[in-house]
């Protein structure tokens, strides 16, 4: 039987929370290894197990992957996520880096200065509604479909799915100008696999806290 | 005969340099239409040209497409530098990821106030030194091969020459360390297409300057 893949990375969101949703939305069951002290980063980077002494890293199919854009492509890949042709693919590729700009809003929003934050949340919805919603809004209206791309489900969509839900949990409305999204937003949330990650006792993670952003000071200053 | 690839981008490194190297490195001819007006910009906007708004953009095989890292992914396996299968592509993407890291913060510190500037670069050496290069040293010795990975020529050499070369522009001795390295950088130079792309005249483009971030700055309004 082959092992699980196994997580390393703080107990939180941050840059690793994309591949729980892909792999949870592939069906694919992981371990995970919490970072709480620098002694455990340390340790990892002492044992050559991080390519660029950083984090995440997944550990699958006898590979030590880090670079989170890496992680990701490769698990679409194996997972049938990525498209039937390489114009597919580059599509989704497309949608998935420009959904993955408006995410690192919200990966680097725990760590602003408290002063700065409320600003951030102003800056990320106008971002998401000006600059992206309107693309995947008229993707959406102009074939009918229920994925973005290619009629089947996509790392473009989970990976829109997780952005969305992570600035409803800011900005309660923010989809209240897009109806077709609107509709996405359930479709893809009642997909199986899918509907059980978003259930309480899943591996998702909740928003960070003030715990989480110390222990990513606690692991990563130096 | 099919059109040439055209890049729409300011007359600089930036986010299209390392697509510039691709198609170099591959052979291929390629045409420049440069930013210099605000105008220019929102005409490609308002055309609905730009996926997200936002450039580079390289019009390819009937397709507009934009995001560095979908383009980058897009060329590399057209043009067959992406591996010859998913294990080899994860290994090539972790390496040119970690490499187009590097390069990102040079392209940005070229926008920082003067102090902040040199403390971002003095950093970039630092991490090239200590973070990325040893890696790449220890991957050429553990196989003994003339390329990164599966003994032949792909996207993570010519990541990994641009990146040299450019921390080589701060700080010449970057390399003394790394013999393989200093190797690598010799042979993969001398490939006919590199050492092209390499001469003057060529379509590389010089480290960004203050007029450069001028230009840009003036453009996209920042």
């Amino acid at each position: 039987m082959a092992t699980k893949p196994k997580l390393h990375y703080p107990n939180g969101r941050g840059r690793m929370e994309s591949v729980r949703w892909v792999l949870a939305a592939a069906g694919v069951e992981f371990d995970e290894e919490f970072l709480e002290t620098k002694e455990q980063l340390q340790k990892l980077q002492d044992g050559n197990h991080l390519l660029f002494q950083q984090v995440p890293m997944v550990e699958i199919d006898g590979m030590k992957l880090v670079q989170t854009r890496s992680i990701l492509h490769y698990i679409a890949d194996k997972h049938h996520l990525f498209g039937k042709d390489l114009k597919e693919r580059t599509l989704i590729d497309m949608y998935v880096e420009g959904t993955l700009d408006l995410l690192e809003l919200l990966i680097l929003h725990p760590f602003l200065k408290p002063d700065d934050q409320q600003k951030e949340v102003a800056n990320m919805a106008q971002k998401a509604i000006i600059r992206y919603f309107p693309v995947f809004e008229k993707v959406l209206q102009g074939h009918g479909q229920r994925f973005l791309v290619g009629d089947q489900l996509s790392l473009a969509d989970i990976i829109l799915l997780q952005t969305i839900l992570a600035l409803e949990e800011k900005i309660p409305n923010i989809l209240s100008a897009f109806p077709h999204l609107q509709e996405y937003t359930v479709k893809i949330s009642n997909i199986p696999t899918i509907k059980k990650f978003l259930e309480p006792g899943s591996k998702k993670k909740p928003p960070p806290d003030d715990i989480y952003v110390r222990t990513v000071y606690t692991v990563f200053m130096p | 005969m099919a059109a040439k690839p055209k890049l729409w981008y300011f007359c600089g490194r930036g986010r299209m340099e390392s697509i510039r190297w691709l198609l170099a490195a591959a052979g291929v001819e390629f045409e420049e239409e440069f930013l210099e007006t605000r105008e220019q910009h929102e005409k490609l906007q308002k055309d609905g040209r730009l996926l997200f708004g936002q450039v580079p953009l390289v019009e390819i095989d009937g397709m507009e497409l934009t995001q560095t890292r979908a383009i980058l992914s897009y060329l590399a396996t057209k043009y067959n530098l992406h591996g010859k299968d998913l294990k080899e592509t994860v290994r090539i993407n972790m390496y040119a990821e970690g490499t187009l890291d590097l390069m990102m913060m040079v392209a940005v510190a070229a926008f920082k106030p003067p102090e902040e500037k040199e403390e971002s670069l003095a950093l970039v050496v630092k991490k090239a030194k200590t973070q990325h290069f040893p890696v790449f040293e220890k991957i050429l010795k553990d196989h003994g091969e003339d390329f990164l990975v599966g003994n032949k020529f792909s996207w993570a050499d010519i990541q990994l020459l641009e990146a040299i070369l450019m921390v080589e522009e701060l700080d010449a001795s970057v390399l003394s360390d790394f013999p393989l390295l200093k190797e690598f950088k010799t042979r993969i130079s001398n490939i006919p297409t590199i050492k092209k792309f390499l001469q003057p005249g060529s379509q590389r483009k010089p480290p960004p300057d203050s007029h450069y971030v001028e230009i840009v700055r003036n453009v996209l309004q920042l």
